[in-house]
C-alpha cells in the first residue's frame, strides 16, 4: 500500500500571509439537482447542499457550491472512496453523478490578516463583503481556482493538481514582504 | 540662469541634501525635489535635444505634460529611458543621462539639421523616401531610426531587477485627482457611504490650490487639503493612494490605475509598480487642467516655460528659472506667476499681455507691486541659443516686422490659457464641446461615455470640467499665434510640439497640401505623436489647422484620446508573470522524476512532457532510437498522464456519445474499449481517442493531451446550450489519474511481477478490454490499448500514487531492461504503425475520410456532429488529398511539411502542388526514413514515385506506399 502524495508535498511559505499545502484531501464531485444531492448528503454525511456561492461545514467535512448543478465535498483523503460509494448508493436510480476527484486537485491554505490583499493581487474578486462560509469560483492569475473563507483570517484555495506549483509560487511571489497594500482592513 | 532661492519651498527639506549626477556631473538637490527642480536648482537649464532637429531643449512644464525633459534613468538592470524629470522624485545617488544627442548634450553634430530646417518640412519622410520602394526597408528606415531615436532601449542582456504586481479592486466611485475638486468629490461620495478610491498621481495632494495659496471654505488651501486627506484616510470606506495615476478608463467602468510604489526608493524590497485593475461604478475625473503654451518664434529655447510651471518651481521647491523672468500672457492667471516671482525677490522685467486693455484684479496687484505691464504686445522673437538672453517685442496685431523693444531676461513664462484634462472623459467615448468664452474644449455633459445601463459613468469636476475659480479675472483673449499676423519667417520658428519639432508653418503646409482631417494632419506632421501625446501641443495645433482651413475650431475637432494618460511600465502590465510563473506549467505526478532523469522537455499545451531521456553523451536522436528499440525488443514506460479523461454519465449518455463521435458508441459493451473520432459541425476532424464503457450509463472518453479542456468545454457547450434536456453529466477527470503505458513484448511480465489481483492473460484480458483491480497494492484501471503496435497496458492510478506506481514498475522492469520513453519515441512508433496524430495529420481542414478512417464513420447513425458537413460537395469530391505512406527512394527523411510540387501555377500565381508531408521520422525499426502525407488521389497511386521539396532546396523522390509500415496484421499488439 502506497501513501498518497499531494502535488505540493507539504510545501509551506511565509510572507504577508502564511501559505501551506493542505496535503492529500478527499474530494468528491457531485452533479445533479442540488435538492436531490442535498438529500443524499444529509443521509450520508449529515450535511446539506449549500446556497449559491456558499460552503456548508460539518464535522465530517465541507460541501462547496460549484455551479447550479455541481457540488464538491471536501473530507479526509482516506474517506473519499467510502463516502463516494455511500453517496452513489443513496442516489441510485436517480440522475446524478458521483466522482472521486481527491487526486485531481491541490488545496492551499492561506492565513493571516492580509490574506484578502494577497488574494486580490491574483484573483479578480471583490473581497469586501466576503463572509466566512462564502466561496467564489474564479481564477488565480492564469489558472482556474476557487477560494473560500474558513474563518476571519483563514482561506482555502483549490486549483488543479498539475498547476499546484504555479499557484503556490504565484501566491508566494505576491505575498513577499514589502508588497503590503492595505486595501482590505 | 536658473537657481535655488535662499528660503522657501513647501515640499523640500533643506536639512536633507541629496547628491545625484546628470550626464556624470555631480549635483545636489534636496529631499522632496523632483529631478526637474533639482536640475534647475543646480543651474542646469539645457536637459535634452529635440527629436528631429536636435535643438537644445529645457524644462517647459512641472508635471506629466512635460514634453522635453526626458532622461535615461538608472543603470544596468535598472536603466529606464524616457523618464520625465518633472515627475521623477529625487533620491540620493540618482543617475540621469540626457537623450538624443551625439556626441554630447552641449555639442551635438545632429544639430546641423536645424541649419537645414527648410529641407525638413511637414511630411518630409513621406516625400523624400517614398521611392524607390525597396530602399525603404534596408536603407532609409535603419538610417532614420538610428538618427531619430529618443531614449535608448535597455541593454538586451540585462534583466529588470525589480518586481511588479497587480491588484484587483472594486469600488462605487474612483476619483482621479487629489486637488480641491477631487478631494471634495471623494469626501462627498465617502460621506454618502460609498466605497471610494481616491488617486493622486503626485506624491502630494492639493493640485494648484496649494501652490496658488487660495482659500478653500474659509481655510488656507494647504490646511484644508491636509485636513481633508487625513479625514479621508481615516474613513473605512475610502482608499487613498498617492503616486497613483488613473491611466485609462475602459468599458463598463474598468479602470487602470498605475501606482509607483517604489520609484523613489530604488532597491527597496518592494514591488516597484503596482497596476490597480479597478471595477468602478462611477469614475470622477478631477484631473485639472494644463496650461497652454503660446506660439511665438523661439518659444522652444531653454528657459521658455509655462507660467504655471514657474510658479510650481518657485513655491514648491524654491527654484527660479532665472534672475530676470519676463511673462507673456493672454489672461489674468499668469499674473500669479509674476507676483510669486516678485514675492521671492526675482526680477520681473515686464508682463507682456496680448490684450488691448488689461483690467483684472491680478494685473492690478502686479501693477501695485511695481511690475510693468505692457498691453497689446507680443513676443516677436526669443533671443538666445541654449538659454534665453532676451525677448524682442512687437505689437500683437502685426506681422512682427517692427520691433518695439528688446527686453533683457534669462527666462520667459508663457500662458495661453488652460485646457481641461479631458482624457478620462474621452477614453470611453465622452464627447467634448467648445467653450467659446475660455477658448477650450470641455466635457459635454449631455454626451458622456455610457455604461452597461446606457447611463454615463464618468463625471468631470473642477478644472477638468472647464470650471475655474477665476472670480475677478478679466476675460482672456484667444491667441493661437503671436504676433497675430506673424510672417512666415516667424511662423517657421514658432514651435507647437517641441519634442517632435512641429512648427506652426508645418501644420499650415499640411493644410495647404490637403490634410483637412486633424487625425491625418497629426500623422503627417507628427504633431502630438511624441511621448507627451500632445498634452501641450494639440489644442494650439488644431487651432492653427482650423485657421488654415478657414473653419471654426469645433469643426476641426480633436484627435482621439487614448489610454494610457502617460506611459506605464511594461513591468506593471506583466505584473507577477515573469520568471518561473511567466506562464502556468502543468506537471504530471511523475514530473520530478523525469526532471531528475535529465529529461529533454517538449511543451504540449501548458504541459511539459519528456521528449526523450538522453543519457550522458547521447544525442536526442540516439536517445529516441534507443528508447524505441528497447520498447520493440522488451519493454518501456510512458507517462501518459496528460491524456484527457472525461466521464460521460447519465441515462442519455449513449445517445450523447453517438452524437459526439462519428462512430457508434452506444453499442460498446461494458468492459470494452473502442477508438473513436470527434468532428466539429463542419465535419473536420477535431479529436480522437479510446472510449471505455465503465458501466451501463457511464463512458470514459480519452482525448488528446492538448484537447482535454477544449473537448470538455465542447461537451458542456452542447449539453448546456443545445441538448439541455438530455440527462447527461460530464466530469473532467484528466488530473485525477496518473496514467502509465507499459509497452513491449515483456509488458505483461513486468505487471505480473508488480502483482495484479486480476488475471492479465490474453484469454481473460484480451486486446481492447479494460479491467479494474489492484496492481502492486494500488487501485488501478488497466486498458489493453496500444498506440505503438506492441503488447501494451495503459494503467490509470490515483495521481497521488502515480510516482509510487511508476517506481514499482521501474523496479519490476529492471530485469527486462525497462526504460522510460518520451513523446518522440511515441510519435515514431505510432507513425511506424500508420496511426494518425491530431495536429500532424489534421490541421482543421481534414475530414476523417481524407485519412482513410471511413471505417470509423457510422453509416447507420441518423446523425452525429459533422455528418452533414461531410456531405457537402467539397467534402465528397474525388479530388481531395488523402493519406498515404511515403518512402524516399534513398532512405532519407523527408522534410516536415514538404509539398509535392507539380508544373504550372494556380489561379493565385502559386506553384501547383499535389500533396504534402504530415509526419516524417527516421524509423529505427526499419532503418530508414518513413513518412505520412496527404496526396491527391493517393490511395489509388500505390507504388507511384512523386517528387517532394527537399531540405536542400531541390526535390527528393518518394514512393507512395501503405501508411502502415510495421506489423500490418496487428499480431504483436494482440497477444
Amino acid at each position: 500500500m502506497s501513501d498518497a502524495v499531494s502535488a505540493l508535498n507539504g510545501q509551506r511559505a511565509s510572507g504577508l500571509v502564511d501559505l501551506a499545502d493542505a496535503g492529500p484531501m478527499g474530494m468528491i464531485t457531485l452533479r445533479g439537482d442540488l435538492g436531490l444531492l442535498g438529500g443524499a448528503l444529509g443521509s450520508v454525511l449529515g450535511l446539506s447542499a449549500p446556497e449559491l456561492r456558499r460552503v456548508v461545514s460539518g464535522e465530517k467535512g465541507q460541501v462547496l457550491w460549484m455551479s447550479p448543478d455541481e457540488l464538491l465535498v471536501v473530507l479526509p483523503y482516506a474517506e473519499a472512496p467510502g463516502v463516494a460509494a455511500a453517496l452513489e448508493a443513496a442516489l441510485a436510480g436517480q440522475f446524478a453523478t458521483v466522482a472521486v476527484v481527491s487526486d485531481a486537485r491541490a488545496l492551499i491554505r492561506v492565513s493571516g490578516a492580509q490574506a484578502r490583499d494577497v488574494l486580490a493581487k491574483l484573483m479578480p474578486i471583490d473581497f469586501a463583503d466576503f463572509a466566512v462560509g462564502e466561496l467564489r469560483r474564479s481564477r488565480l492569475a492564469q489558472v482556474a481556482a476557487a477560494v473560500w473563507r474558513d474563518s476571519a483570517d483563514e482561506w482555502s484555495v483549490v486549483c488543479f493538481r498539475s498547476v499546484a506549483g504555479y499557484a503556490f509560487e504565484a501566491l508566494a511571489t505576491v505575498a513577499q514582504p514589502g508588497g503590503e497594500v492595505g486595501l482590505y482592513h | 540662469m536658473s537657481h535655488r532661492l535662499g528660503t522657501g519651498g513647501r515640499l523640500i527639506d533643506r536639512a536633507r541634501p541629496m547628491d545625484f549626477t546628470f550626464n556624470g556631473k555631480s549635483m545636489r538637490g534636496y529631499a522632496g525635489d523632483s529631478l526637474g527642480a533639482a536640475l534647475l536648482g543646480a543651474g542646469q537649464v539645457l536637459v535634452g535635444r529635440s527629436f528631429k532637429y536636435h535643438r537644445p531643449r529645457g524644462i517647459v512644464a512641472s508635471g506629466a505634460e512635460e514634453p522635453n525633459a526626458l532622461v535615461g534613468l538608472g543603470e544596468g538592470q535598472r536603466f529606464e529611458p524616457n523618464q520625465r524629470v518633472t515627475t521623477t522624485e529625487l533620491f540620493s545617488g540618482l543617475k540621469a543621462v540626457s537623450q538624443n544627442h551625439w556626441p554630447s548634450l552641449e555639442f551635438d553634430v545632429g544639430a546641423v539639421n536645424a541649419k537645414l530646417w527648410r529641407f525638413f518640412p511637414a511630411g518630409f519622410y513621406y516625400k523624400t523616401f517614398i521611392s524607390p520602394r525597396p530602399l525603404w526597408k534596408h536603407v532609409y528606415e535603419p538610417i532614420i531610426r538610428r538618427s531619430a531615436g529618443l531614449g535608448k532601449a535597455p541593454d538586451a542582456e540585462t534583466r529588470d531587477a525589480d518586481r511588479y504586481e497587480q491588484l484587483y479592486a472594486y469600488c462605487d466611485v474612483i476619483v482621479a485627482g487629489g486637488g480641491v475638486a477631487g478631494l471634495k468629490a471623494a469626501r462627498q461620495a465617502a460621506d454618502e457611504g460609498k466605497r471610494v478610491i481616491l488617486t493622486e498621481q503626485n506624491p502630494h495632494f492639493g493640485g494648484r490650490a496649494v501652490v496658488d495659496g487660495i482659500e478653500v471654505e474659509g481655510q488656507a488651501a494647504e490646511d484644508w487639503v491636509k485636513a481633508q486627506v487625513a479625514a479621508l484616510q481615516a474613513m473605512p470606506n475610502v482608499t487613498v493612494l498617492d503616486r497613483t495615476m488613473v491611466s485609462g478608463v475602459y468599458d463598463h467602468g474598468y479602470v487602470l490605475a498605475y501606482q509607483r510604489v517604489a520609484d523613489h526608493t530604488p532597491g527597496a524590497e518592494k514591488p516597484r509598480h503596482r497596476l490597480w485593475r479597478v471595477r468602478a461604478g462611477q469614475v470622477i475625473s478631477a484631473t485639472g487642467a494644463i496650461e497652454r503654451p503660446l506660439s511665438f518664434a523661439g518659444n522652444d529655447i531653454p528657459g521658455v516655460m509655462l507660467a504655471s510651471a514657474i510658479r510650481d518651481f518657485v513655491v514648491n521647491y524654491a527654484v527660479s528659472p532665472g534672475k530676470k523672468v519676463a511673462i507673456v500672457t493672454n489672461n489674468d492667471d499668469a499674473y500669479r506667476t509674476a507676483l510669486a516671482l516678485h514675492a521671492v525677490g526675482v526680477t520681473v522685467p515686464a508682463v507682456i499681455d496680448a490684450r488691448k486693455e488689461v483690467t483684472g484684479d491680478l494685473p492690478a496687484k502686479a501693477r501695485a507691486a511695481g511690475i510693468r505691464v505692457i498691453e497689446d504686445c507680443a513676443v516677436r522673437y526669443v533671443e538666445g541659443g541654449k538659454s534665453v538672453t532676451g525677448v524682442q517685442l512687437c505689437r500683437f496685431n502685426s506681422d512682427g516686422g517692427a520691433v518695439i523693444e528688446t527686453l533683457a531676461c534669462d527666462a520667459l513664462g508663457m500662458s495661453g490659457g488652460w485646457s481641461p484634462v479631458v482624457h478620462l472623459w474621452s477614453h470611453c467615448g465622452g464627447k467634448l464641446t467648445w467653450d467659446e468664452g475660455r477658448a477650450l474644449f470641455r466635457p459635454d455633459a449631455n454626451r458622456p461615455p455610457l455604461g452597461h445601463d446606457g447611463q454615463g459613468f464618468v463625471t468631470c469636476v473642477g478644472a477638468s470640467n472647464g470650471e475655474f475659480d477665476d472670480e475677478g479675472e478679466a476675460a482672456m483673449l484667444p491667441v493661437w499665434l503671436m504676433p497675430a499676423q506673424a510672417s512666415y519667417e516667424l511662423r517657421a520658428k514658432a514651435w507647437l510640439d517641441p519634442q517632435n519639432d512641429v512648427k506652426v508653418s508645418d501644420v499650415q503646409l499640411a493644410a495647404k497640401e490637403g490634410y483637412a482631417s486633424v487625425e491625418h494632419t497629426k500623422r503627417y506632421t507628427t504633431l502630438g505623436m511624441a511621448t507627451d501625446q500632445g498634452k501641450l501641443s494639440n489644442i494650439n495645433g488644431l487651432a492653427i489647422l482650423s485657421d488654415a482651413l478657414g473653419q471654426p475650431i469645433p469643426q476641426t475637432g480633436t484627435t482621439t484620446f487614448r489610454p494610457p494618460y502617460t506611459p506605464i511600465s511594461i513591468g506593471a502590465i506583466g505584473g507577477e508573470a515573469r520568471g518561473g510563473i511567466f506562464q502556468p506549467l502543468r506537471k504530471t505526478p511523475i514530473y520530478d522524476w523525469h526532471m531528475a532523469q535529465g529529461a529533454y522537455w517538449e511543451p504540449v499545451g501548458h504541459w511539459r512532457r519528456p521528449y526523450c531521456y538522453p543519457k550522458t553523451g547521447e544525442t536526442h536522436g540516439d536517445a529516441v532510437k534507443r528508447e524505441i528499440n528497447q520498447v520493440r525488443k522488451s519493454v518501456g514506460l510512458l507517462d501518459a498522464s496528460t491524456l484527457g479523461k472525461i466521464i460521460v454519465k447519465g441515462p442519455d449518455a449513449g445517445r450523447f456519445m453517438d452524437m459526439l463521435y462519428t462512430n457508434m458508441m452506444s453499442n460498446l459493451k461494458v468492459g470494452k474499449c473502442r477508438y473513436g473520432l470527434m468532428c466539429n459541425e463542419n465535419g473536420f476532424l477535431s479529436d480522437d481517442g479510446v472510449v471505455a464503457r465503465l458501466s451501463e450509463d457511464t463512458f470514459l472518453c480519452h482525448t488528446t493531451s492538448g484537447g482535454a479542456d477544449r473537448i470538455h468545454g465542447w461537451m458542456e457547450d452542447w449539453l448546456q446550450c443545445e441538448w439541455w434536456d438530455w440527462k447527461v453529466h460530464v466530469v473532467n477527470l484528466t488530473e485525477q489519474y496518473a496514467q502509465i503505458a507499459v509497452v513491449g513484448p515483456n509488458a505483461r511480465k513486468v505487471i505480473e511481477k508488480v502483482g495484479a489481483d486480476f488475471d492479465l492473460s490474453a484469454e481473460s484480458f484480451p486486446f481492447m478490454d479494460w479491467k479494474e483491480g489492484k496492481i502492486g497494492g494500488i487501485e488501478a484501471r488497466a486498458f489493453r490499448i496500444s498506440f505503438s503496435g506492441e503488447l501494451s497496458y495503459e494503467i490509470a492510478v490515483p495521481a497521488s500514487k502515480g510516482q509510487a506506481f511508476w517506481d514499482k514498475l521501474m523496479a519490476a522492469g529492471a530485469e527486462f531492461g525497462v526504460m522510460p520513453y518520451g513523446t518522440e519515441a511515441l510519435h515514431v512508433m505510432r507513425a511506424e504503425k500508420g496511426f494518425i496524430m491530431i495536429g500532424d495529420e489534421t490541421d482543421g481542414t481534414v475530414i476523417p475520410q481524407d485519412l482513410g478512417l471511413n471505417w470509423a464513420i457510422s453509416k447507420k447513425k441518423e446523425d452525429f456532429l459533422g455528418k452533414r458537413g461531410m456531405e457537402r460537395e467539397a467534402m465528397v469530391s474525388p479530388d481531395r488529398w488523402q493519406l498515404v505512406g511515403l518512402e524516399t527512394l534513398d532512405g532519407s527523411v523527408l522534410p516536415d511539411g514538404a509539398l509535392a510540387p507539380l508544373p504550372g501555377k494556380n489561379d493565385n500565381g502559386q506553384q501547383e502542388t499535389q500533396g504534402r508531408v504530415t509526419s516524417t521520422y527516421f524509423s529505427p525499426t526499419l532503418g530508414k526514413g518513413i513518412a505520412m502525407g496527404i496526396v491527391h488521389n493517393g490511395p489509388k497511386r500505390m507504388g507511384e514515385v512523386i517528387q517532394f521539396q527537399s531540405a536542400a532546396g531541390g526535390t527528393v523522390a518518394a514512393r507512395i506506399v501503405d501508411p502502415c509500415f510495421y506489423d500490418k496484421a496487428g499480431e504483436k499488439q494482440n497477444v
